[in-house]
């Protein structure tokens, strides 16, 4: 397996293993309050939706010229990956409150019980609802980066194994405790992520737009840890600020 | 048309987040690196420098 590629496979793995902590706890939420069939079929029906748009979008980018590919994967990577990193800096720096799938979990309970009456008979629309909004904008951000990590270095089969075996190992073990994820380091995790994403849209986008690396892809040896390195310097920035703190529950 | 412009506000809202100045920070340092290596130039470094610095305009602007 080539650089590139083990960096697809660790990239796409954590982050759908990030987004899939986050899907499970609004389906065990939604499930244990209100109807678990309804809240299952939402969320089979949101991943039915997002299969059916990784197939059809996959064969269409994998048919794109790869300067124009790269350009725009790398392009989408960064914005995707410098949101991850700047929620994951704050974070870190005590800046705005840990993602806490305890009190996510707590919060999504509290409203499907302030939801109305239960419907007994058939399936429960606020269960399917909810269940189905949460894993199908989750999966999105993770289809999205299978498809343009995949489709540039033609191996989307290989991205699709990576996100199937994340959402395989937290829904696993999900199962086996019965309860939101919160041991999950969340925010290391996103951090990890952020730093893979922004690094192969600095790679991608650059050569897309004409750039030639020194090294070749062997550049990534040098953007990954130094955007790391860089990124805890910002963290140690941050810390001398005066602490403002945001809620918990917040989106990732 | 209402709901051509709904879905192309919320597909811009999904990809910028609450943090558009750096999609269109992003979006220039392609450009810049563009046209420098389209001049024959070294365009490479571009793009690290860019995201660094997009990084703490974005971190500044968070912590006010």
């Amino acid at each position: 397996m080539s650089g590139p590629e083990l960096g697809l496979a660790v990239s796409v793995f954590l982050a759908c293993a990030v987004e899939a902590v986050e899907a499970l706890t609004i389906v065990l939420a939604v499930g244990t309050t209100r109807s678990w069939s309804s809240s299952l079929y939402g969320a089979g029906t949101a991943l039915l939706a997002l299969a059916v748009i990784v197939g059809a979008l996959g064969p269409a980018l994998t048919a794109l010229p790869i300067d124009v590919l790269r350009v725009g994967v790398g392009a989408l990577l960064l914005v995707f990956g410098l949101q991850w990193l700047r929620k994951a800096l704050l974070r870190a720096a005590g800046l705005r409150a840990l993602h806490d799938e305890s009190a996510a979990f707590a919060a999504e309970t509290g409203a499907a019980r302030a939801a109305g009456a239960l419907h007994k008979d058939g399936i429960d629309p606020y269960a399917f609802a909810v269940s189905f909004k949460g894993v199908l904008l989750e999966g999105l951000e993770v289809a999205l980066i299978v498809l343009t990590f995949g489709a540039n270095v033609h191996r989307i089969g290989l991205a699709a194994a990576a996100a199937g075996a994340a959402v395989l190992v937290v829904v696993l073990t999900g199962l086996a405790v019965r309860a939101p994820l919160a041991r999950v380091p969340e925010n290391t995790m996103k951090l990890g992520v952020g730093v893979l994403l922004t690094s192969f849209g600095i790679f991608w986008g650059g050569e897309g737009a004409g750039a030639s690396w020194p090294g070749g892809d062997a550049a990534l040896l040098v953007i990954v840890p130094g955007l790391l390195v860089a990124s805890l310097a910002m963290v140690a920035w941050l810390r001398r600020s005066p602490a403002r703190v945001k809620a918990a529950g917040e989106p990732a | 048309m209402k709901r051509v412009r709904a879905t192309a506000l919320a597909a811009w809202e999904f990809v910028a987040g609450d943090d558009w100045p750096t999609a269109v920070g992003v979006v220039a340092a392609i450009g810049v690196t563009a046209l420098i290596a389209d001049s024959g130039a070294a365009a490479w470094w571009v793009m690290p420098t860019a995201v660094v610095a997009l990084l703490v305009l974005s971190l500044r602007r968070a912590r006010r």
